[in-house]
């Protein structure tokens, strides 16, 4: 039993850790404050409730593995809400989107 | 069993790093803001990390929970406070 939920604790961190490392990719390879939005808000959303997940299998159920569920409804809910209201406070000032044909980060003169 | 958890958090470790690059490059504010944002939950993360190496799990949950509730008061602070139509920004 406790076998099964290490190697279940341990795949899931690593595909956590995988798909941070994919979201800090992108937001060094994505063309414009928008695109790198999607990065963190949805990639690295899934990175961290993963790794989260993993350690509450780890730790078994408990006290601290409920904390550790609402520590990743809590992520879910706010790491999305954060990108969403940057976006947002972007678009409102003027900030323009990239388009096909244009130069990287071209809309930061705006 | 520690060990995995110990490459994990050298990997975090190594992550973290990442959107520093658009910390200190960035084009815009916003771009500046999204990178912090970025590197504060990752830092939550590697808290919950470092509660399973040194086995006191239910400390660190308290202080990364409050880390997670920080992080997300400020980036949401500053977007409010950005929030206005402005001639020039940089």
């Amino acid at each position: 039993m406790a076998d099964i939920q290490d190697i279940i604790a341990v795949i899931m961190v690593s595909a956590g850790a995988f798909f941070m490392l994919i979201g800090g990719i992108g937001i060094i390879r994505l063309p414009d404050f928008f695109a790198r939005t999607h990065a963190i808000g949805k990639n690295d959303t899934l990175g961290i409730m993963l790794i989260l997940g993993g350690l509450a299998v780890h730790v078994g159920f408990s006290l601290i593995s409920v904390k550790l569920v609402i520590a990743l409804l809590f992520v879910g809910l706010t790491n999305p809400t954060a990108s969403h209201a940057l976006a947002q406070s972007a678009i409102v000032s003027g900030l323009k989107p990239w388009f096909r044909g244009d130069e990287p980060d071209s809309g930061g003169e705006a | 069993m520690a060990t995995p958890f110990t490459i994990m958090a050298v990997i975090l470790t190594v992550i973290i790093f990442i959107p520093l690059y658009r910390v200190v490059k960035g084009p815009t504010l916003w771009d500046r803001m999204l990178g912090a944002g970025a590197i504060g939950s990752k830092t939550m993360v590697l808290i919950c990390i470092i509660g399973v190496l040194y086995d006191r799990m239910d400390m660190f949950v308290d202080i990364a929970l409050a880390y997670a509730a920080l992080n997300f008061i400020s980036v949401i602070a500053i977007a409010r406070y950005l929030n206005t139509a402005r001639p020039k920004n940089g």
